[in-house]
C-alpha cells in the first residue's frame, strides 16, 4: 500500500492513483465514526485547523468542521465578509498572520485560480484547497470517488458523464483526473460555449449531445449552472439552456443502466436537474454529502503525519 | 575630453564591419575608426576580448512616468538600461496621467536632460487620454520632441480612429505602434488559451486577440500605403501574417521580446506571477516560430517591454496581479544566450535588431553605428562571460523577473552614451 507523503492537498492533478486509492481507503475506514452514539476520536487532539473561506460555502465548510471536530481538533473559521480582508489586507498578509499563531492546517476556499498554490508556498502548515476559481476542488472529487466506489463497488471501466459549464467548473476538472487515473471513461458534455479549449487533451470525449452522454452512463455528474453566465454570451437562455441540458425523467428514459445521479450542490431545482430527479431514485446527491466528512477526515488524518492506529 | 577605445572587435552591421579596430571619441561624438588609433594623454577603455557594439535602442520601454514612481523612475530604469548595454531607450505613454500633450513631454525630456545618462525618448499617444476616441495632437508632441505615437496597452480599437490616426502620422512624421489585441476576445484573461489554461483553471486569452488585430493592422497599412509598427509580436500565426505582408511588400514592422524566444506558457504552471505577460506566454510551436522569423529577419527588432510592477502588486493571486516584466538588464544576455549561442543569430544580426533596426525605425540618424561622425553612443561588451541573474543585483526599481537565478551568458562592461561612461561592470 502506498505512503503518504505530501504535506499539503492542493489538487488531484499531481497525484497518483495510489495515493487517491489511499485517501479512499482512509475515508472508508473513517466513515464508521460519524454514525457512533459518540463521534469523536483522539487523532488530531491538539492540532488546529483555520478555515479561509473567501467564498460562500455550506457544504465544504461544514463539512471540513465537522471532520476536524471529529478527530478532536480544534478549528476556526474566517470567512472575507468578517475578516480583514474587507479593509483590504492580501491573501498573503493573511495567511501570514494566521500561521504566525501557530495552526496546522489551512483549509482555503477562494475565488482565484491557484490561490492554495500560492498560499502552499508562503506559509508553513499543511494548505487543503477547498475550491480555488475554476482550477481544483480536490476533496469534492475525492468525495464523488468515494461515492462512486461505494455504490458501484469499482470505478475502473465505469463511464462517467461530467454535464454542464465544464469551462468554469474546478469540480470538472478534479472529477477529470481523479477518474482517469482510477481508469473511467470521462466524457463532458454541455454546450461548445462551456467546454475549455484542449480539454480533450485530458484523455475526455466531448459531446454536445445530452442523450450521447447519458446513454452508455453509469455516473451523471451534474454541475451548477452560474446563471450570470448567459449574460456573457455562453448560452442563449435559460429556457434553452433547460431543454437541452436539464436532466429529468424524460431525458433519464435512455438510460440503459443503474445510473447515479450526483451533483456537488447547490442545486438549481429545475434547471439542472429537475426535482423529480434530484431526489428520485438514481440520486445519490446526500449520500455524497454524508462521505464528505469521512473523506476530509482521511485527509485531514494523512496530512497531519499522525501515525497512530485509526 | 577624449575617449579611446581601444583593440575591441568593432561589429556595426550598418556599415559590415566586424574586426579589430579602434574607436575615437570626442565631444560626444566617434571622430575616428582606425586598425590603431595613437594618440598621447587621452583616457583609454582596453577592449580586448570584448564586442565594441553600437549602444542597444529599446523600442518599447516603460519608465512609468509619469504616476507610477514607486514601480521605477527616470533615474533607476536609466541605470537599469545602462546595464543592459541600452543607450537608447523609448518610453511608452501608459503612464498616469497618460503622455498625449506638451507638457509632459516636456516634463519628462526634462527630468531626462537632469538626469544626463541614456538617450531618454517619448512616446506619445495615438489618441487623447488613450481612450481611442480622438486623435492626439501630433503636430504638437513632435514638436515637443516625441518620436512615435502608441496607445499602448490598449488598441485602437475604432478602425476609422485608427485609420485617421495613421494618415494623420504622415503630417509629422510620426512612428506608428501598434499594440495588437482585440480587447473583447482577450476579456480578463490572463494566460494564453489551450490545455494549460484549461487545466490551471485562468481565463483564457485566445491566440486571435492578437492575429485579428496584426491583420487589420496590415491591412490599415496596405490601404492607406503607410508604415505601422506591431509591437510584441509573439505568435506563430502573426509571424505568418506578417511574414505574407511583407512579401507583398506591405509597409510592417514589428518587434518581439525576449521572453517570447525564451520562456512558454510551461512556467505559468507554477503560477507565477512573474510569467504574466501581455500578450502571454505562448506555446513551444510559437517561440520556435519567433526564433525562426527573428533569423529569416520577418521580425525587424527585440524590445523588451520592460515592465516594472512593485512586489507587492506581483505578490498577488495570479488574475489579480499586473501583466508585465523587467527586461532591460537581461534583454542582451538573453538574446546571446538564446539565440547566439544556440546558432539561431550571429553576433551581427543581434545587434541589428537591438540597435540599428529600433534606430533606422525611429528615425534616429546618428545612432544605431559606429561611423565617424555619428553620436559615441557604444557598449562593450563580453560575449562569452557568463553571470548569474540576482535579485539583489537588479538595478531597476522593481525587480519582477522571471530570470532571477538564471545563468546567462554576456556581460556589458562598459556602456558609453552621448561619449560618457553611463555603467561600468
Amino acid at each position: 500500500m502506498a505512503v503518504w507523503r505530501r504535506k499539503h492537498l492542493l489538487g488531484l492533478e499531481d497525484l497518483t492513483k495510489e495515493e487517491i486509492e489511499l485517501i479512499l481507503n482512509t475515508a472508508e475506514s473513517f466513515k464508521e465514526i460519524s454514525v457512533r452514539e459518540v463521534k469523536k476520536v483522539p487523532t488530531l487532539r491538539g492540532k488546529t485547523v483555520v478555515l479561509l473561506f473567501f467564498e460562500s460555502s455550506t457544504r465544504t465548510r461544514t463539512s471540513f468542521e465537522l471532520a476536524a471536530k471529529r478527530l478532536s481538533a480544534d478549528t476556526v473559521s474566517l470567512s472575507s465578509t468578517t475578516s480583514s480582508v474587507t479593509k483590504g489586507e492580501s491573501l498573503l498578509d493573511t495567511a501570514k498572520n494566521i500561521e504566525a499563531m501557530n495552526i496546522d492546517f489551512i483549509v482555503i476556499r477562494h475565488q482565484a485560480s491557484g490561490a492554495a498554490y500560492l498560499l502552499s508556498k508562503i506559509v508553513s502548515p499543511s494548505v487543503i484547497n477547498a475550491g480555488d476559481g475554476f482550477h481544483e476542488h480536490p476533496t469534492q472529487a475525492l468525495l464523488d470517488l468515494f461515492t462512486i466506489r461505494e455504490k458501484k463497488k469499482k470505478i475502473e471501466g465505469l463511464n462517467v458523464s461530467i454535464i454542464g459549464d465544464i469551462s468554469h467548473s474546478r469540480v470538472a476538472r478534479s472529477n477529470i483526473y481523479g477518474l482517469k487515473k482510477l481508469g473511467a471513461n470521462v466524457c463532458v458534455c454541455g454546450p461548445p460555449t462551456l467546454i475549455p479549449k484542449d480539454i480533450e487533451k485530458l484523455g475526455v470525449k466531448i459531446t454536445y449531445d445530452i442523450r450521447e452522454a447519458i446513454i452508455e452512463a453509469d455516473v451523471l455528474n451534474v454541475l451548477r449552472l452560474q446563471l450570470e453566465r448567459q449574460k456573457e454570451n455562453l448560452f442563449s437562455s435559460l429556457k434553452e439552456y433547460i431543454r437541452l441540458f436539464g436532466i429529468d425523467k424524460e431525458k433519464l428514459k435512455e438510460v440503459k443502466k443503474e445510473v447515479l445521479i450526483m451533483h456537488p450542490g447547490p442545486v438549481n431545482r429545475g434547471i439542472e436537474l429537475s426535482t423529480d430527479v434530484a431526489d428520485g431514485q438514481y440520486s445519490v446527491i446526500l449520500d455524497q454529502v454524508t462521505n464528505g466528512i469521512a473523506v476530509r477526515m482521511g485527509i485531514l488524518y494523512l496530512l497531519s503525519g499522525v501515525k497512530e492506529e485509526i | 575630453m577624449a575617449l579611446l577605445i581601444k583593440g575591441g572587435r568593432l561589429i556595426c552591421p550598418k556599415n559590415k564591419i566586424d574586426g579589430i579596430f579602434d574607436i575615437l571619441i570626442e565631444k560626444q561624438k566617434i571622430i575616428s575608426i582606425q586598425k590603431e588609433i595613437k594618440t598621447e594623454g587621452v583616457r583609454s577603455i582596453d577592449a580586448r576580448g570584448k564586442i565594441v557594439s553600437p549602444g542597444l535602442v529599446d523600442i518599447h520601454t516603460h519608465l512609468r512616468i509619469p504616476g507610477r514612481e514607486d514601480e521605477e523612475t527616470l533615474y533607476t530604469g536609466s541605470l537599469a538600461a545602462g546595464k543592459g548595454g541600452f543607450t537608447t531607450v523609448l518610453c511608452m505613454p501608459n503612464t498616469s496621467p497618460p503622455i498625449d500633450n506638451r507638457m509632459t513631454v516636456s516634463g519628462i525630456l526634462d527630468e531626462a536632460r537632469k538626469i544626463d545618462l541614456v538617450n531618454i525618448l517619448v512616446c506619445g499617444t495615438i489618441t487623447k487620454r488613450r481612450e481611442g476616441k480622438e486623435i492626439s495632437d501630433f503636430g504638437e508632441l513632435k514638436e515637443a520632441g516625441c518620436v512615435a505615437v502608441s496607445d499602448d496597452g490598449e488598441p485602437v480599437k475604432d478602425s476609422s480612429v485608427m485609420r485617421r490616426a495613421i494618415e494623420y502620422a504622415k503630417m509629422p512624421s510620426l512612428l506608428v505602434i501598434s499594440h495588437c489585441e482585440d480587447k473583447d476576445l482577450s476579456s480578463y484573461g490572463c494566460i494564453h488559451e489551450d490545455k494549460i489554461s484549461t487545466i490551471l483553471g485562468l481565463r483564457p486569452i485566445p491566440e486571435i486577440a492578437e492575429t485579428i488585430f496584426v491583420a487589420r493592422e496590415i491591412e490599415l497599412s496596405r490601404y492607406l500605403n503607410s508604415h505601422i509598427h506591431l509591437s510584441h509580436i509573439s505568435l506563430a500565426r502573426s509571424i505568418e501574417l506578417i511574414r505574407r505582408a511583407k512579401e507583398e511588400k506591405i509597409s510592417i514592422s514589428c518587434d518581439t521580446c525576449p521572453h517570447y524566444f525564451t520562456l512558454t506558457n510551461e512556467s505559468t504552471k507554477t503560477y507565477d506571477t512573474n510569467t504574466k505577460v501581455n500578450p502571454p506566454l505562448r506555446t513551444e510551436k510559437d517561440k520556435e516560430a519567433i526564433k525562426r522569423a527573428l533569423k529569416e529577419g520577418i521580425i525587424d527588432c527585440i524590445s523588451t517591454d520592460h515592465a516594472p510592477h512593485t512586489q507587492a502588486e506581483k505578490e498577488l493571486e495570479f488574475e489579480k496581479a499586473p501583466f508585465g516584466v523587467i527586461g532591460l538588464e537581461t534583454a542582451l544576455s538573453l538574446g546571446i544566450t538564446e539565440l547566439v549561442e544556440k546558432g539561431i543569430l550571429g553576433l551581427s544580426q543581434l545587434i541589428e535588431k537591438m540597435s540599428l533596426n529600433p534606430a533606422r525605425l525611429l528615425g534616429l540618424k546618428n545612432k544605431g553605428s559606429l561611423s565617424e561622425g555619428s553620436d559615441a553612443d557604444i557598449v562593450i561588451f563580453d560575449p562569452n562571460k557568463e553571470w548569474i541573474v540576482k535579485k539583489e543585483e537588479i538595478l531597476s526599481k522593481s525587480k519582477n523577473s522571471p530570470f532571477i537565478g538564471w545563468k546567462l551568458r554576456g556581460v556589458v562592461e562598459h556602456t558609453i552614451c552621448r561619449g560618457k561612461i553611463v555603467y561600468k561592470g
